[in-house]
């Protein structure tokens, strides 16, 4: 079989903060649902997204169990994707900004995220045939 | 040809971003490009006829492919009957189809 097309993308908004990260994780889904290998760099306040410290909770606002609230956090949604990416037989590389890591203290992470620096950006690049910035305001 | 992708998430009643891309659009059509404008999120807005953007008539008027992420336009009450005639709804893979033929996406 020849190797998938690879397409890397950056994404920088904090975890509950902007829609971009629901929309970056629904494209990195659809890339692997289309047979693509995805590489993340995650930089700035995205280091955060696959922080295992994230925990979800009830809404006594609206009277709804932590069950029912079914509060998505989203280093399950990172978690999903480097399994699905398993399952479909894609590479998936997450790499977190390790200087953005420091500074965040974000070290506890799921399982498949390494730390890199922006030049891992430069070489993730290099080697798809596409790369998407999604960048913060 | 060069295939360009802009992809505007800005709501076109709180930023120019819409009118920026249209005039980037315009000026890469002239070069001969070809450019598709895909909107997400509140670039949404901008989509639905009644709000007679000019811009997206423009775009149109181009011959640029205008499509409008149907995730994005479900989320806010917004059907494919009330979309202006120059946007088609679409599943957020066109987005990444044109990045694997390797368009150059700018996202706003």
């Amino acid at each position: 079989m020849a190797p998938s097309k690879t397409i890397t993308i950056l994404m920088m908004d904090a975890p509950y903060e902007q829609a971009r990260t629901s929309t970056a994780f629904r494209l990195l889904h659809a890339a692997l649902e289309l047979g693509f290998s995805v590489r993340v760099f995650a930089y700035e306040g995205a280091v955060s997204l696959p922080v295992t410290q994230q925990k979800p909770h009830a809404n006594a606002l609206h009277g709804r169990s932590l069950e029912e609230e079914e509060h998505p956090n989203p280093h399950t949604w990172v978690s999903a994707l480097l399994a699905r990416a398993h399952e479909r037989g894609l590479a998936f590389d997450w790499v977190n900004c390790g200087l953005c890591v420091d500074e965040r203290g974000a070290t506890e992470v799921v399982p498949g995220v390494r730390r890199g620096s922006p030049a891992d950006f430069w070489k993730m690049t290099a080697e798809s045939v596409n790369t998407l910035v999604i960048p913060t305001r | 040809m060069t295939s360009y992708l802009l992809i505007e998430s800005r709501d076109p009643f709180e930023s120019h971003g819409l009118a920026q891309r249209c005039e980037l659009a315009s000026a890469l059509v002239a070069e001969g490009a070809q450019v598709t404008l895909f909107l997400v999120e509140n670039g949404v807005l901008a989509a639905r006829e009644a709000a007679q953007v000019r811009e997206i008539e423009e775009l149109g008027r181009l011959g640029v492919t205008v499509l409008a992420d149907d995730f994005a336009l479900r989320e806010r009450g917004i059907t494919p009957a009330q979309l202006a005639r120059e946007v088609k709804p679409s599943l957020i893979d066109a987005l990444v189809e044109e990045l694997g033929r390797g368009a150059k996406a700018i996202w706003n």
